[in-house]
């Protein structure tokens, strides 16, 4: 019985190793590859082409999300390799409509399918509220869309920080990495972007983000040899390092400061300040 | 780097073969010129520095004890060279010529246990028990390297040997109370013996609660309880071959610890040996013995009793060491030789949990031993010659390889946020010499001696990772980047051996390299909820220390003995300042009648002021103290079976009083009245 059974099954895996074959020529093992630790949580669907969402989560958050998607034609069931994609999520308050900040849309390699960015939804839909992202894409010249609603509940912890700065400007800033923390020095990444308008929201550069990692149910202590986060180049996400001395709940105070060093935001954990006012929260 | 290493290892090794060969050779010339008084200084011992503290012989405690019941803590520190810092009524930590266990070395018959515990709540000595042990050699400085490195000296806890004979059965029964705490103490011994087999086992209990102090004031968390089971089996193999194996089976449950903010729930320990002895026969080696052995260590710290904490944590950790050595004597001409080669595999682990106040969170885990590999192997070599019938040169030397590798990841990530660059593995090279001179004329002894010694530093100081001292309030970093602590060591007695008085002035100077010490790092935070800060371990320049002692006995009759105690220390930093437990002048004085089967002592005990105490160490000015203590004992025989009874009260004023080694100023036993019964059947 088990024979063939296990007969069976290795006839199924040919066959689907044989038809997918014909169907993608020799681009299956990068295409296989490509989707290593993605999960889809999302499909859209027009009249001629399907996108299809990736996340590592397989799910959207409130807070920083990397995106991945690629593009079917619903007519063959090819993946696009030389579209243009540009997005724009949109939150729709009873009041206004306003969007995040997002980056521009990459394809990952010549020969892949994957095209990917980042979306920050700094804040979490409700029962009245919600976010939708419309996709703009150009394929051969001939220009495309398509808009769904996307599921963005509240994250369990804090990941995102959204306040006016002391210089009367509206600031971001998100959590980033790392995504699962270690009691080691983790490398840390965090985003910082401004709101120019309801519509735009650029990346800050030059500035730091102080970190002051602290333990509340531990006598708030501390850990040493934090690094300050910062931008090695203009337009990127910020990089520090956020060493963790064991497991648990921590609170990561933050202060946004200028290049000149002054601070637009957050305090510095005395004796007496046990929390910044922005800060993100993690545990594990 | 390990071919540098190598080549050093092996110019020490012809370095100190060549020394000895020469010893050898020497001793051969001197010897051919006087062949004829050979015979007769054959039976003379070399004369040793070592102290021997005498417990019991085979399963029998010695009824010459005040107290045969005691803890082996107490016999211990009535060597002027041991003292015992506590933490609590069990488990003292010993000290020897003023250093603790970082800097010494205890072993039991030649095995190496480590402790499982980061805040030094289980040294060695608390894993055996008085009925186990016949004897106690302490050793002073490098006399003691004999198992491994050390600095300060070593104890070596012997177990009972028993022999063969005539078929042969014995049965002991001891049992004592205490009232101070209320202390049952219960114990059996059963032991047989044969021309080719003997075994030997023993059992132990001991039950206490809260002591009281002076003025009756109780100390809370000062309870424990203790099991231990020993068992040794002998079969000869032939006539001059032996094998042996051996195990001790020790478990301590709910132990208080009033100085210390936890106490233990529960510390177990399996140490098991088995031994082969040879003694070759017309031969130059006269005994070869060869010992395998391994032991594991289980300890768990709890403060689940402590009325307010301000946050529960468990802190257990676990000990494991395989080991061998392999012991050679040998007497050739006048030379005495001991080859002793020896090697430890020991792998220490500890964790601290912390249960956040919200049970919903996470709970917070870290490691504080990162389960760190030790591994030693180890050659020491000794030579007694006699240069003449009353006078002998003592030279010995020693090498090891001292190995660290860091197991666990987590551990390692932990500590690479303080040493970004560590390693996981370390590899240290430690060597040690020493050379005495003893001469003994018409009762009158004299000697003086040098050494150097070098020690790897300890886990916690190497490889510790936030472990808190309550003693200094200061949560302690470990440091993998330290050296070697180096010590050069100078000693001298003299003494005087008559037949109605004996005595003795001993002391001993340490100047110690790169001395290992907790320094405040004010850029770091502590992690103990109210500790002061955090402290890294770090090197002073040089530290010395300078003990000396006067013991003396003088015997009015056969009866009536008077035996005196002095010892003075000293400790100090290259800037002068004030090492940590170091004991202020402390002297005891008894006076001991005994006749034939009664026997019965005063005993009078004290401290000075304690004024030159490591303020930045976390001590304080102590007070002076003293105490009396009286104890009364008596023989009985009946028909065949032996009763020793033994009654004694300790503290007779009830005087409320603390010493410089008791951790955080706790208060010592107020009055105890004791009795301790042995029974041979």
């Amino acid at each position: 019985m088990k024979t063939i059974l296990k007969n069976i099954f290795t006839i199924l895996v040919m066959v689907v190793a044989l038809t997918s074959c014909s169907n993608d020529d020799e681009n299956t093992n990068p295409t296989v590859n490509e989707l290593d630790g993605l999960t889809k949580f999302k499909e859209i669907t027009n009249t001629t082409h399907t996108i299809e969402l990736y996340s590592h989560t397989g799910a959207t958050v409130q807070g920083y999300n990397e995106i991945k998607l690629r593009i079917k034609n619903n007519a063959n069931n090819q993946y696009i390799k030389n579209a243009e994609v540009t997005w724009m999520p949109i939150m729709h308050m009873a009041m206004m409509n306003h969007s995040c900040p997002k980056s521009t849309v990459e394809k990952i390699s010549i020969d892949g399918t994957l095209y990917e960015g980042y979306i920050m939804f700094q804040m979490a839909q409700n029962t009245t509220e919600y976010w939708d992202l419309k996709i703009d894409y150009t394929i051969d010249n001939v220009d495309y869309t398509m808009t769904s609603v996307i599921d963005v509940p509240a994250s369990a912890k804090r990941t995102v920080n959204t306040f006016t700065g002391s210089d009367g400007v509206k600031y971001l800033v998100a959590y980033v990495d790392p995504h699962h923390p270690k009691v080691a020095v983790n490398d840390l990444v965090v985003g910082v972007w401004k709101m120019q308008d309801m519509m735009t929201f650029p990346v800050v550069d030059g500035y730091t983000v102080k970190i002051d990692p602290r333990m509340p149910s531990m006598g708030n202590h501390s850990s040493p040899n934090n690094v300050n986060a910062t931008q090695l180049t203009a337009g990127n996400l910020y990089k520090g390092k956020l060493s963790l001395t064991m497991t648990g709940y921590w609170k990561i105070n933050l202060q946004l400061a200028k290049p000149d060093g002054t601070i637009l935001k957050g305090e510095e954990i005395t004796e007496t300040v046990t929390s910044s006012s922005i800060y993100f929260e993690i545990e594990f | 780097m390990t071919f540098l290493i190598f080549t050093l290892m092996k110019k020490l090794l012809l370095s100190t073969f060549l020394m000895l060969l020469s010893t050898i050779i020497s001793a051969q010339d001197t010897n051919n010129s006087i062949i004829k008084e050979q015979s007769k200084k054959d039976t003379i011992k070399p004369i040793q520095m070592q102290e021997v503290i005498v417990i019991g012989k085979k399963a029998q405690l010695s009824d010459k004890q005040s107290k045969t019941l005691t803890s082996i803590d107490d016999y211990l520190q009535k060597s002027a060279k041991v003292d015992m810092i506590k933490r609590g009524a069990y488990a003292w930590e010993p000290i020897i010529n003023s250093m603790p266990s970082e800097r010494t070395l205890v072993t039991i018959d030649g095995m190496r246990i480590f402790g499982a515990c980061t805040d030094k709540m289980d040294p060695i000595t608390s894993y055996v028990e008085v009925s186990n042990l016949s004897e106690a050699t302490i050793c002073s400085g490098q006399e003691g390297a004999c198992f491994g490195s050390t600095i300060g000296g070593s104890i070596n806890l012997k177990r009972n040997q028993n022999n063969f004979g005539n078929k042969k059965w014995n049965f002991n029964i001891n049992s004592g109370f205490e009232t101070n705490n209320q202390q049952k103490i219960i114990g059996t011994a059963l032991n047989y013996t044969d021309n080719l087999f003997y075994v030997d086992t023993d059992f132990m209990l001991r039950d206490a609660e809260n002591y009281k102090a002076g003025n009756n004031k109780e100390v809370l968390f000062s309870q424990f309880k203790k099991m231990n089971f020993s068992v040794t089996s002998g079969f000869k193999l032939s006539k001059n071959k032996l094998i042996e194996a051996s195990l001790i089976y020790d478990k301590a449950t709910d132990v208080g610890y009033p100085a210390l903010p936890m106490d233990v729930s529960i510390a177990e320990a399996i140490i098991t040996s088995l031994k082969y002895e040879y003694i070759p026969l017309n031969s130059i080696v006269t005994n070869w013995e060869t010992k395998l052995y391994f032991n594991t260590i289980m300890h768990k710290m709890d403060d689940t009793k402590r009325p307010s904490v301000p946050i529960h944590m468990d802190m257990p950790g676990w000990s494991k060491t395989y080991g061998y050595y392999s012991k050679i004597k040998a007497k050739y001409n006048k030379n005495n030789l001991l080859v002793n080669l020896n090697s430890f595999y020991n792998k220490s682990l500890a964790e601290m949990t912390m249960y956040p106040a919200d049970p919903n969170e996470n709970l917070m885990f870290m490691l504080t031993w990162p389960n760190v590999v030790t591994f030693y192997n180890g050659l020491f070599i000794e030579d007694y010659y006699d240069l003449n019938c009353h006078s002998n040169i003592k030279v010995s030397a020693s090498i090891g390889n001292h190995y660290n590798k860091i197991e666990s990841e987590l551990g390692l990530n932990s500590l690479q946020i303080l040493y970004p660059e560590m390693e996981a593995q370390n590899t240290r090279f430690l060597k040690s010499f020493s050379a005495n001179y003893n001469t003994s004329k018409n009762g009158f002894e004299f000697g003086f001696g040098a050494a150097y010694g070098e020690r790897a530093p300890s886990i916690t100081e190497a490889y510790g990772f936030y472990l808190f001292n309550s003693f200094e309030n200061y949560d302690n970093i470990g440091n993998p980047n330290l050296k070697n602590e180096t010590s050069l060591e100078g000693n001298a007695f003299v003494g005087l051996k008559k037949e109605k008085i004996k005595m003795k002035i001993t002391s001993s100077y340490f100047h110690i390299s790169n001395y290992i010490v907790g320094k405040p790092d004010t850029s770091l935070i502590p992690m103990t909820i109210g500790a002061t800060g955090v402290k890294i371990y770090t090197a002073l320049d040089y530290a010395t220390i300078f003990n000396i002692s006067l013991t003396s006995e003088i015997k009015f009759s056969r009866q009536l003995k008077w035996n005196s105690q002095l010892v003075y220390s000293r400790g100090k930093d290259f800037n002068n300042v004030n090492l940590p437990f170091i004991s202020p002048i402390s002297y005891s004085t008894s006076i001991a009648y005994s006749k034939e089967k009664l026997s019965s002592e005063i005993v009078f005990q004290g401290n000075a002021k304690h004024t030159n105490f490591g303020g930045i160490y976390g001590e304080d000015k102590t007070p002076d103290y003293a105490i009396i203590n009286a104890n009364f004992g008596y023989k009985f025989n009946i028909n065949k079976s032996k009763l020793i009874t033994k009654f004694g009260i300790e503290n007779i004023l009830d005087t409320y009083y603390s010493t410089y080694s008791d951790w955080n100023n706790f208060p010592r036993q107020g009055r105890n009245f004791f009795v301790n019964l042995s029974c041979s059947l």
